[in-house]
């Protein structure tokens, strides 16, 4: 799987709601297409992404066949402590991928 | 002469609200480029007991089609210009000013200068307005630094005085809409010449396109052209993070959600929408474009107002200057049916879209349409692409056809 494009700020201040953009390159195949010779497609789509915060979950989303390809999710946060921001999806076939980041909070 | 005044009385009685004058049947047609013009002539040539009043408020009209050539310096700018000469020696009435609103319920154009002119039955063919406001940063002023020149004329001339400005190692960024758009293969004909221009005369310069789209027309075509010729052209697609969000036009700066590029050079095509004149006059709906019925392009909004070209939801036809032209031949036949009472027959329409990817090198896209279900629908297998293993000679057969093709349809449309 490609590396996801991921934009949120390198240091915010304490007490400060600031906004996370993740945008994951997957075809999210809904499972509702044939192939050429009319066969169905198996549905394969990241059904599940779960954003932590000091080890803290904060933000959970479940992704159904009707998301496009390619889910581009913006959410907030509230700065509480310095700490790492995980982000795990998960797909059909249960592989999971994460990218975490380093966040200063002054 | 028995059948045109049967004609005349049939289209005095499907107009009951409107108090006609005794005379010809009067059709005005709104806008002068290539759906207009060609929709004015057509319908002077099948139909010469119309009068036909073109409204255009420039004499002199910039054809899109190769403009792209002008912008990389191989092509003059005259080549794309043209004006009403023709058309008025047809006999089509030119009035050389700005309309400002449509009463369709009164059936009159409202000009700049407060006249009005009746009409029986109206020929939109507005082209497009840039939503300058979907990019944050963006204006009519800071196109005057990062041009879009996606509507051909003076922007075309400053983004090919920009780019021979471009230093050598610079860096040109290209911003590309989310579909609808006028010309859905004109930007990476542009990026093309572009990567061109800097390879010949800049060669340590390179190309950005950032693109709100991950598919586009002729993909495979002008990506293998690409990879073969310019290795200084690289293309970033919307789940690359492409979609441009801001500019600033100051510090040349393009914006992505996800990442911020300097640029020596941007080239901002905007998001479109139908010509203002069609939202004023409520002929466009919420997607900013005009419904139209696929058999007569009569609007599905304002009876009596029918719309052609680029402002049209055509379905699956491009917006395109072939396009425009099929759409202006059918819909004034349409037209002529309707003054004289007949009911419009099912029309094909075709569109072919050449690309020149570099001089010599040129690749094409054709379709072929039908009204299917209230809208034009691609016929399957009618059209197609070039082949994308074809000897340099079929590319530059190729790329003689489209100056070919060009030299028809301006000769059609304009005279």
């Amino acid at each position: 799987m490609a590396r996801p494009l991921i934009n949120a700020p390198k240091s915010v201040r304490r007490g400060e709601v600031f906004d996370i953009r993740i945008l994951i390159a997957h075809p999210m195949e809904s499972g509702q297409r044939r192939d050429d010779v009319g066969k169905p497609i198996p549905r394969e789509i990241i059904n599940r992404f779960v954003c932590t915060y000091g080890g803290e979950e904060v933000f959970r989303a479940e992704f159904f066949p009707a998301i496009a390809a390619n889910p581009f999710l913006t959410f907030s946060v509230s700065a509480v402590e310095s700490g790492v921001i995980v982000m795990t999806w998960t797909d059909d076939l249960g592989a999971s991928q994460f990218e975490s980041i380093e966040i200063t909070v002054t | 002469m028995r059948a045109t005044r049967r004609g005349l009385l049939a289209a005095a009685l499907a107009l009951p609200a409107i108090a006609r004058a005794q005379g010809p049947a009067r059709v005005v047609v709104l806008g002068g480029g290539f759906g207009g013009a060609s929709a004015a002539r057509r319908l002077r040539q099948i139909a010469p007991e119309v009068a036909v009043t073109l409204i255009e408020r420039s004499a002199t009209y910039h054809a899109c089609p190769f403009s792209n050539a002008v912008i990389a310096g191989l092509r003059d700018m005259a080549a794309q210009e043209f004006t009403y000469g023709a058309l008025a020696a047809d006999g089509v009435k030119v009035i050389a000013q700005a309309a400002t609103h449509i009463d369709a319920t009164a059936r009159r154009v409202i000009l700049a200068d407060g006249g009005t002119v009746q009409y029986d039955r109206l020929i939109l063919s507005p082209g497009i307005e840039l939503r300058f406001k979907d990019i944050a940063g963006y204006s009519d002023v800071a196109a005057g630094v990062m041009p879009h020149a996606w509507k051909a004329g003076p922007q075309t001339l400053l983004l090919r005085d920009r780019l021979a400005a471009v230093p050598d190692g610079g860096t040109v960024v290209m911003s590309v809409p989310g579909n609808p758009y006028r010309c859905p293969p004109g930007p990476y004909e542009r990026a093309s010449l572009i990567a061109h221009y800097l390879k010949t005369h800049k060669p340590r310069a390179k190309l950005i396109v950032l693109d709100a789209k991950d598919a586009f027309s002729k993909q495979r075509l002008f990506q293998a052209a690409w990879k073969s010729l310019y290795p200084n052209l690289e293309w970033v697609g919307l789940s690359g993070g492409g979609k441009v969000v801001e500019v600033d036009a100051g510090s040349g700066t393009v914006k992505t959600e996800f990442a911020s590029y300097k640029a020596d050079l941007a080239n901002i095509i905007p998001p479109q929408r139908a010509g203002a004149i069609a939202l004023v006059s409520d002929v466009a709906d919420r997607t900013g474009w005009c419904p139209i019925d696929p058999v007569s392009f009569e609007s599905r909004l304002q009876p009596g107002i029918h719309v052609i070209g680029d402002a049209a939801i055509a379905g699956g036809m491009p917006k395109s200057a072939f396009a425009a032209n099929a759409q202006a031949k059918v819909c004034a036949q349409a037209v002529a049916d309707l003054l004289a009472g007949r009911t419009p027959g099912e029309p094909r329409l075709i569109n072919t879209c050449y690309s020149i990817v570099a001089p010599d090198y040129g690749i094409s896209v054709a379709g072929v349409y039908r009204p299917a279900n209230g809208v034009l629908t691609d016929i399957e297998g009618a059209g197609g692409t070039s082949p994308l293993d074809a000897p340099p000679e079929t590319r530059a057969e190729e790329a003689r056809y489209a100056e070919s093709w060009f030299r028809t349809i301006t000769t059609e449309a304009f005279g």
